[in-house]
């Protein structure tokens, strides 16, 4: 997986409220048993004209030049709510973005994002909404720094905050764990509890 | 200490409290589908990794497939048989159970794993599927995953989890005639909001909840995901017991004993506390029905969608409105009268054997409205089988529904079958998010019975308008 530690990015701004996985990638742009090749569905329904063309809608933030090379969504509260689909975050992570900024997040989306390398930082919408309003006259120029090591969102024209992530998430990313391998180093204590368990419930 | 009941599953799942301050958990069932099993599947094997305990591992079929009678690997959607037949190859490489298509098991995820007593009161059962939380009815720690976590289950029979915080929604007093499981969650999430549960283990709890079947019960729980819990769950009583009782994974004989005397202990203790404490009346509720693009855009059947100065924050009155627009509709127009194309009785939320009886009870010697396009899909074929044993098949059929086989179907659009564009779809699914049956679709979710009545009228309609609603 990939680590982030720090990253300076275009960040555009998606304020919706309650932006679903659906939205983030229809279910008729997955359409092989794969991982990849799921960038070009990213927001489908809203950066085309119409389902299934490739032509570009204008109006979408990540079609206009200004956005070019967004590396980094504002988003809206309850970001990524909906279906459980990690699709979602694999085609964020193969078109481009590293980190995610919303007051609230899915919380399944936000198991996929930090299993992915995605950063998904928590601040309050006032703070989302100042951000974006800070970027808006020249996002090309006045890009996002998000610094995980010190839990620090900034821009060059000099708007900060903090924010909170749990240790453990911090750690896998920073690090760029695998979970599974970091897991079976625990492979002793889950035999421990298999040999207690079957004892205890035996009819499982 | 006093302890709820989400924490009492909780401490006897417990392996170890990681460094990281997460913590490790046992998980006792993993469940699969076609649409994201296979790609969990295929990406542990391409890791090099296998399956801990094959036999604690369920898969079915139900998203991409079609529900099409005489149906096979081919689908509407294109490249489903890819998903499909990779799913087959892969659950046999890994030795795991499949309920594939022709199986008279087969039905979806939630509705077959209950069903089947897969899930039991006090396990802990995960899916990569978000409305997992379902299957907390029967008194489980059940929830969604991402496909990444499948994996890791898969691989170690555990996931590093934190611990959510604990809501109890207290449903006290009796529903009026007429009053559904899907109404009360519906309710609560447009009292409380979509993001009203966030990070909370979900237990739904007072006299209306005791009073709910177990499907009832199964339907309430499902929604919970759409009040963004981490789940929801109801303690097993009598009922769940009598429910699992010589279901084909259910124990038996004195391994029978012995589970009864541990499930009867999974209850909330008298002084135990939660985070967040919600009371309803449940006398208070009424038919309830989405009106626009979020499970919280709701009111009364027989109300009128809420002006704009009833939502709290600019973020809440630009949704409202951009859900208006989708819709085609205004703030202030009423609900009842309005008309429908599409009606659908189906999903994991609403079509267990008495969701399809209670539209049936309406339906009964009566046609769906011209103009309506209506399908039926039950939700396994095992209800399938027992609604057409009570001869509920050709009450649907001669009123006008086609009857489908089992699966998810127009829940959601993958690309292959939909509704059309604009057109205004009555469902008893559980979203009703843009495009979610088919792009431009305008959905709006409500109980099997509003959903029946709605179809006769031709336009949306109280239920309790027919004498036979129950
Ligand atoms: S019926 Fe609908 S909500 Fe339920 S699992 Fe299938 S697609 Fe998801």
């Amino acid at each position: 997986m990939q680590a982030f530690t720090c990253h300076t990015g275009v960040a555009a701004p998606l304020l919706r409220i309650n932006i679903d996985t659906d939205a983030i990638i229809p279910s008729r742009e997955m359409r092989l048993v794969s991982k990849k090749g799921l960038a070009e569905g990213l927001f489908a329904s809203w950066r085309y004209v119409l389902p299934d063309s490739r032509e570009h809608n204008p109006d979408f933030v990540l079609n206009k030049p200004a956005y070019a090379n967004t590396t980094v969504i504002l988003g809206g509260n309850n970001f990524g709510c909906g279906s459980s689909r990690e699709h979602a975050v694999w085609a964020l992570a193969e078109y481009g973005i590293r980190a995610i900024i919303a007051p609230s997040f899915g919380a399944i989306f936000y198991q996929n994002c930090i299993r992915n390398g995605i950063l998904p930082v928590e601040l309050d919408n006032d703070q989302v909404h100042a951000f974006a309003g800070a970027v808006a006259e020249n996002p090309q120029k006045n890009t996002v720094t998000i610094n995980l090591k010190h839990q620090t969102v900034s821009t060059v024209n000099g708007m900060n905050a903090h924010f909170n992530i749990e240790a453990g998430h911090k750690e896998m990313l920073l690090k760029g764990l695998d979970s599974i391998g970091l897991t079976l180093t625990f492979d002793e204590d889950i035999r421990r509890f298999e040999r207690r368990d079957a004892t205890m419930r035996p009819w499982l | 200490m006093p302890k709820t009941l989400f924490e009492k599953i909780w401490d006897a799942h417990l392996v170890k409290a990681l460094p990281d301050g997460t913590f490790l958990i046992y998980i006792d069932r993993i469940f699969l589908h076609e649409r994201t099993g296979s790609i969990a599947l295929q990406s542990l094997a391409e890791a090099g990794r296998s399956v801990r305990h094959p036999d604690r591992v369920f898969c079915t079929m139900d998203h991409i497939i079609d529900t099409f009678p005489g149906r096979g690997d081919d689908t509407v959607m294109p490249s489903g048989k890819n998903f499909i037949q990779a799913t087959r190859k892969e659950a046999k490489a890994a030795d795991i159970t499949l309920f594939d298509i022709g199986d008279e098991r087969q039905g979806i995820a939630h509705v077959i794993s209950p069903e089947m007593a897969i899930v039991q009161p006090g396990v802990t059962l995960v899916c990569p599927d978000s409305h997992t939380c379902t299957q907390g009815a029967l008194g489980a720690a059940a929830w969604g995953i991402g496909s990444s976590e499948a994996e890791h289950a898969m691989a170690t029979q555990t996931l590093r989890i934190n611990k959510p915080k604990l809501m109890r929604v207290t449903f006290d007093g009796e529903l009026g005639v007429g009053v559904t499981a899907k109404d009360m969650i519906l309710h609560l999430i447009g009292q409380y909001g979509a993001h009203g549960g966030a990070g909370h283990a979900i237990e739904f709890a007072g006299s209306a909840v005791r009073n709910l079947s177990i499907e009832g019960r199964l339907t309430l729980c499902n929604m919970a995901v759409e009040f963004a819990a981490f789940t929801g769950l109801v303690a097993p009583d009598d009922k769940t017991f009598s429910y699992l009782h010589g279901r084909t994974y259910a124990p038996a004989g004195k391994d029978w004993d012995d589970a009864l005397a541990y499930w009867q202990s999974l209850v909330t203790d008298e002084n135990a506390t939660f985070d967040t404490e919600i009371v309803i009346n449940a006398a208070a509720i009424e038919p309830t029905i989405t009106w626009g693009t979020s499970p919280q855009h709701n009111c009364g059947v027989n109300q009128a969608i809420p002006t704009l100065d009833n939502f709290k924050s600019d973020d809440a009155r630009t949704a409202a409105q951009r859900a208006l627009d989708y819709q085609g509709l205004a703030c202030g127009d009423a609900m009842a009268g309005l008309k429908i194309d599409n009606a659908f009785i189906g999903s994991c939320t609403n079509a267990r054997l008495e969701d399809l009886r209670s539209a049936a009870n309406i339906l009964k010697g009566r046609n769906v409205a011209a103009g309506v396009t209506a399908i039926c899909v039950p939700g396994s074929q095992k209800v399938k089988a027992a609604a057409e044993r009570e001869g509920l098949d050709s009450i649907f059929v001669k009123a006008g529904f086609e009857w489908r086989e089992s699966g998810c179907s127009m829940c959601f659009f993958a690309g292959g079958e939909h509704f059309g564009a604009q057109e205004r779809v009555l469902s008893t699914s559980n979203r009703n998010f843009e495009s979610r049956q088919g792009p431009g679709t305008r959905t709006h979710l409500a109980s099997p019975a509003t959903v029946a009545a709605s179809a006769i009228n031709g336009c949306i309609t109280d239920p309790r308008q027919f004498a036979e609603v129950n």
